[in-house]
């Protein structure tokens, strides 16, 4: 579904994010990227919708080479890829349904977008959405009314109604509360489930992402480190992705909430 | 370093001995380049004229007062002229100033290297000439008469509106703008929804600033003949007609705090 084929990022300051990373992504398969900071998380997202041009190597988005497409082209292969970010990034002077509507601006001209005068099956479809993570009655409030939760659920919204066949999703609890945070976890991963959708999540939060992915990736400066599942996260593991620091605590942190999540 | 080890108590002091010196030093010379500017103004003033002043302005005041007030009647047409040409020229300029200040901003230059600077030149050019020469000038091409003024408070305010502009549209969040371009927007439909919504508060913010620095400029275009009450004010000042000066300058006094109210309530609404 999604091949990384080499992928390099050097940025102009000389830093190189990304050391030729290679991965390869399944249909339907959510997995979460871990690592320090600076590590090359968002930048490897960033590479795949070319947000952030990659200096070389090849990403393949099913059979289509995107490094190689034209900006027109390109936007075509973006509205396959659905974005969510850390800070929610709306556009916090419009409406929640504004908000959710930009998702299809891909496939709706200037005017019509201009004048939000959307296709009625689009605007079915922001209800839809709106309802199933429980924000059809927010559809008239201004985005920076909203809590930081409530906000990353439009923003979900946002990246679903793109209809996408990828989610990249940038730390999407990193602002938010622990219970929050669970909660947004377990909407996306959801409806990942619902609709077929492959993800690559960012996390720094190792436990939570233990809990919902079936798949973790270790980056650790720019270079895939470790590969396999959530329980192959050993303290050794950690040890080698984060530098020496006592795993013990995080990984039995992951048990209480398992108990906790059955009580 | 300002910490000293006394006796083993550590002693901190907000400048080292030498940085206060240099301190005591600049004040030094900055107080002697005051008493030199005072020693040469006062050398060059006709202190008569300056001990005659309180009663030249009583006798003139004597004059002005009080204002001629049936000469209102004819001041209603040239306001409403003055009025006009601020709110035109504000209106041209805010046209004029969007593109200028999408070309002149950092992160919507298409680019960096030729269109920039131009965009950059034709801020600094209209707003380094003051209102009044461009009235003169245009006069001198397009002849007298309020369409002059108006065109002159258009030039004179394009590159204050596209500097404001500007640095708004530097200062907005990327990520909204990022998380637009991620769905596969058009470059203008980032512009639509990215940039716009964010820059919007600043461009209503900057029309009605400069609506209300406008009406103060138009009121004396009329000096150079570029119409509106400046007209009627050069041409009573030309004639001594002092009870009519004070009551144009009343009129003035009035449109300029009812403009500054307006402008601080559409302010006060968008903030």
């Amino acid at each position: 579904m999604l091949r990384l084929d080499k992928l390099v990022k050097t940025y102009k300051t000389g830093d190189q994010a990304l050391k030729a990373v290679e991965l390869e992504i399944p249909e339907g398969q959510v997995v979460a990227l871990i690592g320090p900071s600076g590590a090359g998380k968002s930048t490897l997202i960033r590479c795949i919708n070319r947000l952030v041009e990659p200096t070389s190597g090849k990403v393949y988005l099913g059979t289509v080479e995107l490094t190689g497409l034209s900006s027109g082209a390109l936007r075509r292969e973006r509205r396959r890829m659905g974005m969510i970010f850390q800070e929610y990034a709306l556009v916090e002077r419009l409406s929640v349904m504004e908000n959710v509507l930009s998702g299809r601006l891909g496939y709706v001209g200037f005017w019509r977008s201009f004048l939000r005068r959307y296709p009625q099956s689009d605007v079915d479809e922001a209800f839809r959405l709106l309802d199933r993570v429980g924000l059809a009655h927010m559809a008239d409030k201004r985005a920076d009314e909203l809590s930081g939760g409530q906000r990353q659920r439009v923003g979900i919204c946002r990246a679903l109604i793109q209809n996408p066949a990828l989610l990249l999703v940038d730390e999407p609890t990193a602002s938010l509360d622990p219970k929050t945070s669970r909660q947004i976890m377990r909407l996306i991963c959801e409806l990942c489930k619902e609709r077929g959708l492959a993800a690559i999540i960012n996390i720094h939060d190792v436990a939570l992402a233990q809990m919902f992915v079936q798949r973790v990736i270790g980056l650790r400066l720019g270079a895939v480190e470790f590969d396999g599942p959530p329980e192959g996260l050993t303290p050794e593991v950690l040890t080698t992705i984060y530098g020496e620091e006592d795993w013990e605590a995080t990984i039995e942190a992951v048990e209480d909430d398992e108990d906790e999540a059955a009580e | 370093m300002p910490v000293t080890d006394h006796n083993g108590t550590k002693l901190w002091q907000r400048r080292t001995a030498r940085e206060s010196l240099s301190h005591w030093v600049m004040w030094l010379i900055g107080v002697a380049i005051f008493a030199y500017c005072w020693q040469r103004i006062s050398e060059t003033t006709t202190w008569f004229f300056v001990w005659d002043a309180p009663r030249i302005a009583g006798d003139l005041w004597a004059r002005a007062t009080p204002p001629k007030w049936d000469y209102i009647a004819q001041l209603g047409k040239p306001i409403w002229d003055t009025l006009n040409i601020a709110t035109l020229g504000t209106l041209i300029a805010l046209v004029l100033a969007i593109p200028v200040a999408f070309l002149a901003a950092r992160n919507t230059t298409p680019s960096k290297l030729f269109i920039r600077p131009i965009a950059l030149l034709i801020i600094v050019s209209t707003r380094s000439i003051n209102s009044l020469i461009w009235a003169l000038l245009l006069i001198a091409i397009i002849g007298p008469g309020v369409f002059a003024g108006v065109i002159a408070i258009a030039i004179r305010s394009v590159g204050f509106c596209a500097k404001l502009l500007y640095e708004a549209i530097e200062e907005i969040d990327d990520t909204q703008v990022e998380a637009i371009t991620a769905t596969g927007a058009s470059r203008w439909q980032v512009m639509a929804y990215g940039i716009v919504p964010q820059i919007l508060p600043a461009f209503a913010g900057i029309a009605v600033f400069r609506w209300d620095i406008n009406i103060r400029e138009s009121t004396v275009l009329g000096l150079v003949g570029a119409g509106g009450i400046g007209l009627q004010l050069s041409a009573s000042l030309n004639v001594l007609a002092w009870p009519q000066v004070s009551l144009i300058l009343l009129v003035i006094l009035v449109a300029v705090v009812v403009s500054e109210w307006v402008s601080a309530k559409v302010r006060g609404a968008i903030i």
